[in-house]
């Protein structure tokens, strides 16, 4: 009997989790049958049977050039991403094992950064950007992307770092590890979990990241948000366009979400039952 | 062997200096099929012009609008051809944000350019953009359904004969709205048309001092009829239509009118996206007899910023993409119905151009019927004919279009959403040292 209801828990549990995951993909599928129609099919209303033509696709790249965007988008989603785990490891093993009175203010200091629409600051950081030549550049991007996710890298690998029991740090010592042998030969590996979800979460939020990407750029910088947003019109009905466009821009990242969903869940999860 | 090294070293160093003479010049742009169009055709440009590059940055328009601002307010020079509408071109040339044009070339003929076009681009008799595309606004409606409701549009309809129609046309049995108008609130959307409209109600935005009037009875009677069309006879939900919404109505046949912009013409009458390509008829924007019609005059114009180092190159294309010469290259390669329309008084005089394009002569009267220097019945202090130029209408028209769009979803009153519109334009006006 017990075993029944388990069951039968178990089967209302596995529907419940499909709807909710459907409802959730469904903008996502939607958009990817919108770019198999035609223009005219796209604003005819609801239909999920495309007719399966590759109109769409042909002419945005025809218009756009789509290989150019999507190198400057791994650049900078790989670039920020590395250079933010750089600087971020020193930082959160110092404030994981080192506390001091002060460490969770800092976090938080960090963190509030966070909480600032990033508009707020559009005028001087392009101000900055224009006095240093670093419009429109990889470079200048690299950096801007890495400094608006490393309150959050940070955080998340304090996290992990917290998990890691200092006993182990301490006998590394004993045995005369130096600081960085300390930190590259015991504490890396260990956090490897951690390190490798944050990285894929920073990767995926430096890819999709569409305010700074879009207005710090013109054309040798501009990732696949500026494409997508190139397609983006408010006189004319390009709904299979704007499809296709952003069907191309999003493929990438979720095939890399699809075959790292294991690592990704694994490190989010990571301490959570502790 | 050594011939081949100097060979190679010679060829090197010439594509070095031609590298170095080669220039490129960025140019950022909305997207729209006639913009699309032109960065298709730019061989041309760049063949007769092979030491200059074109770099092309196309945006939606609202993030076009915030991109452009911020570079030319901080002269970061990352532009050195911008696409800007009527609106901004007499504020941005004020703040001598703008090269005049005054080197578009001997056989540019700047006198070909409609008047009320050339006028709105123009501060103190100076040319500070060239006009891509122009437009008013006019109304399309479907002529098999006003023969059904056994009525004739006039050439030059009246408000109260768009009403009558309207009301003889709708059955929501079959789908079919009597009019379709813009609802979603944003300055460029809903009061583009509503800020038109009550130009032919005799209201008017600021009266000669700077005084709001949305407490005047012109505005009453403006959105009064507006809601109540619209509750009678528009599409459910319209408070959230805007130029696409009702495009895609249109052009499944569900709007029996639809008072828009001219550019829409050539989207309702293509068989290849509209189910009633052959059934729509073209009139004026209709008016109250008070000597003003309601249609507004809109063009895409390509300017130069102050900040950029190539300025010649950049007018040299300017020049180019808004020349006679680049629509007749439309025209040999797509065909005169895909020409950018509203510019050029030589095209409406063209026979080929009219035989292509059955809703041209509608197209010049309605440009030719909207004044942006006298755009009321009363005095205004402003220019603009569906915005007032000045740089706080952006915040502000979006403010008011949003008590406006509320009032049609009937969140609100139309008393009340006058009174809030009053009470936000007074503060902002306050705010802007316009008035005390």
């Amino acid at each position: 009997m017990a075993r029944a209801v388990t069951t039968q828990h178990k089967t209302i549990a596995t529907a419940a989790a499909w709807i909710v995951a459907l409802l959730i993909f469904f903008p996502i599928l939607y958009t990817i049958i919108t770019s198999f129609k035609s223009e005219q099919e796209a604003i005819q209303g609801f239909n999920l049977i495309p007719s399966g033509t590759f109109e769409s696709y042909s002419e945005v790249q025809q218009q756009s050039g789509y290989f150019k965007f999507f190198f400057n988008s791994v650049l900078l989603s790989v670039g920020s991403t590395i250079l933010a785990l750089i600087v971020a490891i020193p930082a959160a093993w110092s404030m994981a094992f080192s506390p001091t009175k002060r460490t969770k203010d800092i976090l938080m200091w960090m963190l509030s950064t966070k909480m600032m629409p990033a508009v707020a600051v559009l005028f001087p950081i392009y101000l900055i950007f224009r006095d240093s030549g670093l419009l429109d550049s990889r470079i200048g991007l690299t950096v801007m992307l890495m400094l608006i996710n490393l309150p959050i890298v940070v955080w998340m690998l304090y996290t992990y770092f917290r998990e890691i029991p200092g006993e182990i740090l301490e006998a590394a010592r004993m045995d005369g590890a130096s600081l960085w042998n300390e930190i590259i030969y015991v504490l890396t590996p260990m956090a490897v979990p951690g390190i490798a979800s944050t990285m894929l979460l920073n990767i995926i939020l430096a890819w999709n990241e569409a305010f700074w990407t879009i207005r710090l750029t013109t054309t040798n910088a501009a990732p696949l948000t500026a494409f997508i947003s190139s397609f983006s019109s408010p006189q004319g009905l390009f709904w299979a366009k704007l499809s296709a466009a952003s069907t191309l821009a999003i493929a990438p990242i979720l095939i890399m979400g699809w075959f790292s969903q294991k690592q990704l869940v694994r490190g989010l999860t990571f301490g959570a039952v502790k | 062997m050594k011939l081949r090294t100097l060979t190679l070293g010679l060829l090197s160093a010439s594509a070095l200096a031609f590298a170095a003479h080669a220039e490129s010049i960025t140019i950022a742009t909305v997207n729209n099929g006639d913009m699309v169009r032109m960065q298709k055709l730019t061989d041309d440009f760049t063949k007769a012009n092979p030491d200059i590059q074109l770099n092309w940055v196309t945006l939606e328009e609202n993030v076009l609008r915030e991109r452009v601002t911020t570079d030319i307010a901080t002269k970061g020079g990352q532009y050195d051809v911008m696409t800007i509408g009527t609106y901004e071109v007499p504020i941005w040339a004020k703040q001598s944000w703008l090269l005049p044009l005054d080197k578009l070339g001997d056989d540019y003929d700047v006198k070909d350019i409609i008047p009320a076009i050339a006028g709105g681009l123009s501060v103190d008799g100076k040319l500070y953009a060239a006009p891509f595309y122009g437009e008013s606004s006019f109304v399309m409606y479907r002529k098999d359904l006003m023969e059904k409701a056994g009525l004739k549009m006039p050439d030059a309809p009246t408000w109260d004969f768009i009403k009558q129609a309207a009301d003889k046309m709708t059955d929501r049995a079959n789908g079919v709205n009597g009019v379709c108008l813009r609802g979603k609130a944003g300055w460029g959307e809903n009061m583009a048309f509503l800020t038109a409209m009550s130009n032919s109600f005799g209201a008017r935005w600021f009266d000669e001092n700077w005084k709001p009037q949305f407490d005047q009875p012109e505005w009453k009677n403006t959105l009064q009829f507006y809601v109540d069309l619209m509750k009678a006879d528009g599409p459910e939900g319209a408070s959230s239509n805007g130029f696409n919404e009702n495009l895609a109505l249109f052009q499944q046949g569900k709007c029996g009118m639809w008072i828009d912009a001219t550019v829409a013409a050539s989207f309702v009458s293509d068989p290849k996206a509209s189910q009633v390509a052959d059934k729509v008829g073209y009139a004026l924007a209709p008016d109250n007899g008070l000597g003003k019609r309601g249609n507004w005059l809109w063009a895409w114009s390509l300017a130069i910023p102050a900040g950029t180092q190539k300025a010649d190159a950049a007018e040299k294309f300017v020049s180019w993409a808004t020349s006679k010469h680049y629509a007749e290259l439309v025209a040999s390669k797509e065909g005169w119905a895909n020409v950018p329309p509203g510019t050029r008084s030589s095209l409406y005089a063209n026979p080929e151009y009219q035989k292509a394009a059955p809703f041209a002569k509608m197209t010049l009267d309605s440009i030719n019927a909207a004044d942006p220097t006298h755009p009321t019945v009363k005095p205004v202090p402003y220019v603009g004919v569906q915005f007032v130029a000045i740089p706080e209408f952006q915040g502000l028209g979006t403010t008011v279009g949003q008590l406006f769009s509320a009032a049609l979803a009937g969140q609100s009153s139309v008393d009340d959403a006058l009174k809030q519109a009053q009470d936000a334009a007074t503060a902002a006006m306050t705010e802007g040292g316009y008035i005390k």
